[in-house]
């Protein structure tokens, strides 16, 4: 006897469970991680409106559309947005959800009560990060990196801004915690650490810097808070303070962040190539290695960030020289997927343009990794627009892009339906072609002087910020048409079956969209999850 | 679930309770010596010797699997890179004492 | 999920990792600690001076036991003695009481003596004083927090016990509110030393 939870697809109710409160009280991952996704687009076209707006201000020299403290409000906000609200929950929380517990044969997580109360925390941060625009001294202005002394005198709203990361903080802590444990005690008997999809994989390596990392950004931010309230002078040298422990202490987890960050994408990556390349991926356990190298690797170089901070030149050479290191499994994982590409049977479907887009600009920026991580010439590029650009390339190129791989990739599975892929490929071009004449220019300007987070600027760099300004436009473009495209998923009749790529991942095995209830009983792992003998395209 | 239950006698606890009391009387006797520099590096020994005792065995460590084990070793050895490179710096900025 | 997807080796792994995340946590506490002893051995140690040894000594005596006690009461249950399991988990919650009130006192006793964050006694004094004095607020208060939240959870397991949903065959909530409260009591073993008899 079959439940309506083992048919009804799990977007659609069913008689008990229907209405909203089904939704934002549900245990299911897979309504969980598309609570996370509509949260997540949200804030990305937020961030996205942010930075337009300063793009509009930096067109020109002078004041254009805002005075100095709304731009400093500005850059504040966006980074904000876009690092805790977008990129760091991104992947794991929206994709991550809704696939891991399939991808290994899993009902659901180890601790769905707590997956959900994980959306809740990321709602109320998300709340209150929001509302501290609007209150205290109004939006902060201290950079997403609240430096001291500034956040601590500063008389905008820092305090209700670092208690929303905290508490965004510990969304992503319990979410660690929750796929850790799940793939540990939850794959199906046949789903071997040898068999599990390098999605899952990347999603392991992510869970445990969330884990190990985050919890000193919370004692960080904490202090910045205690700081502004009790004036304890931890960070202050007239009061016995090193300003200089509070950037230890941020870097310590915001580089191991910024791995947070790419390792799902690349772990989506590892998807995509050898699907639309019909063939085993190149190296499975060099990429399933790399990404655990990179997780441990990148908890070792925070202090990269600090070259010219005033730190002992023993520390600037030791993390320079660990810098290099840490680049090494990334390079690997760039071979190994251009190896799976050789000799395979190509499709060049709209995943696989942004999968190559997104190593394509992935590269560009982790290259451009090596002269801010090379101490000497560091010197010259820190606090400049060399830096946006290389974290744009490498966090927009990068994980957005993967991002957008993913939602091609597996929306179709998700929703059901089949996206425009002519116009995806359209957006494609609008979208490599603003990206790059949007942050491009900035690496010009950046080693000609031009410093960030600077409201003005002298003529010399006004035709890069034009073209900038102008490429934004382009990318903007892009977006309107990759996500217009995408909206074909949301409405119409549900024609997608249940393996229109061809993979080999067992999400494959399953109907489009799945049903509430999957994997009640463990799958058989008939075959391991990147052999295509035998798997057909259903279209 | 009834399989798998170990349960730790209340003699071995008390004697593991025992052990620790006279540690701490050890932490407090130590302290009134003066070691020079080696003073921090002998309470924290000391300290790490309760503390792998009320993990082992209070909180059961030495009866789970290696697999957690190797996680535990692992976060403590994370937490000593953390604050041991920040001692690259610290440890040798320019100026004496600042 | 139901009740025939219960995982008690799950759950225990997972109370695992919550505690490596108070690890960090505190650990970023340590990490500061440890740059400044580096850089004022001289306050550090005059500053421990001024602590009560013997109220430091005796609150370690108390929480040391309160593990053995909670120890005690997990045994207690999985050899189905219910009563005494209440009666050790009670008591490590009175000891757990006994270590705030001590630390009411301690606390009373410096802020009395012009000794506390913002005061203008640490404005006068040195920084490495005031940084010495701000770290023992600081730890000591998020430790005194975490106590008290542990012993919440005690409390929470003693009504689960009673009402009969946590047994002799079912005692993986009180194991891992267990695992819980000696991460408490670990992170006091470092804090006695490091506050109180650096010398």
């Amino acid at each position: 006897m079959h439940s309506p939870g083992e048919t009804v697809p799990f977007l659609d109710p069913y008689p008990g469970r229907s209405g909203i409160l089904s939704w934002i009280f549900s245990t299911d991952h897979k309504r969980i991680g598309m609570l996370y996704l509509w949260c997540i687009l949200t804030m990305f076209a937020v961030g996205v409106v942010l930075g337009v707006l300063m793009r509009l201000e930096l067109i020109a020299p002078g004041r254009d559309i805002m005075d100095a403290q709304t731009y400093n409000a500005m850059f504040t906000l966006h980074g904000v947005v876009m690092i805790f609200l977008f990129v760091i929950p991104g992947i794991p929380a929206a994709f991550g959800n809704i696939l891991l517990p399939l991808q290994i044969g899993a009902e659901d997580v180890s601790f769905p009560r707590l997956n959900i109360f994980s959306w809740w925390l990321y709602l109320t941060g998300a709340c209150l990060a929001v509302t501290s625009l609007f209150t205290g001294g109004g939006p902060p202005d201290t950079g997403w990196t609240f430096y001291v002394p500034f956040s601590e005198r500063t008389t905008t709203n820092v305090s209700l801004a670092v208690v929303a990361v905290f508490i965004l903080g510990f969304s992503s802590i319990l979410t660690g915690l929750n796929f850790i444990t799940t793939i540990h005690r939850l794959r199906a008997p046949q789903m071997s650490w040898g068999k599990l999809p390098l999605f899952t994989w990347s999603l392991y390596a992510t869970a445990w810097i969330q884990l190990l990392a985050t919890p000193v950004l919370g004692i960080t931010v904490a202090l910045v808070f205690i700081e502004r309230w009790l004036g304890i002078g931890l960070f202050d040298p007239s009061k016995g303070g090193d300003p200089l422990l509070y950037q230890h202490l941020f870097w310590i987890y915001s580089h191991p962040a910024v791995y947070i960050m790419i390792v799902p994408a690349m772990g989506v990556v590892s998807e995509i190539i050898p699907a639309f390349a019909r063939k085993s991926i190149f190296g499975y356990k060099a990429i399933a290695i790399s990404s655990l190298a990179i997780a441990f690797a990148g908890s070792l170089v925070w202090a990269h960030h600090m070259f010219t901070s005033g730190m002992s030149d023993t520390a600037v050479m030791v993390f320079s020289f660990l810098t290099f290191v840490v680049a090494i499994p990334s390079a690997i994982k760039v071979f190994n997927w251009v190896a799976t590409l050789y000799k395979g049977s190509i499709y060049l479907e709209p995943p696989l343009m942004f999968a190559l887009g997104f190593i394509f600009l992935f590269s560009a920026g982790g290259l451009t990794g090596l002269v801010l991580g090379s101490a000497g010439t560091d010197i010259h590029v820190h606090d400049t627009y060399f830096v946006v650009a290389h974290f744009h390339y490498v966090i927009f190129g990068g994980t957005g892009f993967g991002l957008f791989a993913a939602m091609l990739f597996w929306f179709p599975k998700f929703f059901g339906r089949m996206y425009d892929r002519r116009m995806a490929n359209v957006s494609w071009y609008l979208l490599i072609g603003g990206f790059n004449m949007l942050y491009f220019p900035m690496f010009v300007i950046g080693l000609q002087g031009m410093p960030r987070r600077y409201y003005d600027y002298l003529p010399m760099y006004q035709t890069g910020q034009m073209v900038s300004t102008i490429g934004s436009w382009v990318l903007v473009a892009g977006l309107i048409v990759l996500f217009y495209s995408l909206s074909k998923c949301f409405y119409g009749p549900r024609t997608v079956g249940n393996n229109p790529w061809g993979a080999a991942t067992l999400e494959w095995t399953l109907p489009s969209p799945p049903p509430h209830l999957t994997f009640l009983d463990p799958p058989d792992v008939p075959r391991g999850p990147y052999s295509y003998e035998g798997v057909t395209r259903d279209e | 679930m009834t399989t798998q239950k170990h349960i730790l006698p209340f003699a071995l606890l008390t004697r593991i309770w025992l052990v620790l009391m006279v540690l701490t009387g050890v932490t407090v006797g130590v302290a009134s010596f003066d070691f020079g520099y080696l003073n921090v590096l002998v309470a924290m020994t000391v300290a790490s010797t309760k503390a792998l005792l009320v993990i082992f065995f209070f909180m059961h460590l030495k009866y789970e699997n290696r697999t957690l084990g190797a996680f535990v070793l692992l976060v403590f050895v994370i937490l000593a890179i953390f604050i041991g490179f920040t001692f690259f710096d610290v440890a040798m900025r320019p100026e004496a004492g600042s | 999920m139901s009740e025939a997807h219960k995982d008690y080796a799950g759950d225990k792994f997972g109370m695992w990792l919550f505690l490596f995340t108070e690890i960090l946590l505190f650990g970023g506490f340590f990490l500061l600690y440890s740059v400044y002893l580096h850089r004022y051995p001289v306050e550090f140690h005059e500053g421990g001076l001024q602590l009560s040894r013997v109220f430091g000594t005796f609150n370690t005596v108390v929480l040391i036991t309160s593990s053995l006690t909670v120890a005690l009461a997990i045994s207690a249950l999985q050899q189905g003695k219910k009563a005494l399991c209440l009666w050790l988990l009670s008591a490590t919650i009175a000891l757990a009481g006994v270590f705030m009130v001590n630390k009411f006192f301690e606390w009373s006793a410096k802020i009395g003596h012009g000794i506390y964050p913002g005061s203008p006694e640490m404005a006068a004094g040195s920084g490495g004083a005031n940084i010495f004095f701000g770290l023992y607020y600081l730890m000591t208060g998020a430790h005194g927090l975490h106590v008290v939240i542990g012993a919440a959870i005690l409390g929470f397991c003693m009504l689960r016990i009673w009402q009969g949903r946590v047994t002799a065959d079912n005692f993986g909530l009180l194991e891992n509110g267990g695992l819980y409260w000696h991460l408490v009591d670990l992170v006091w073993i470092f804090l006695f030393p490091l506050f109180y008899l650096i010398s």
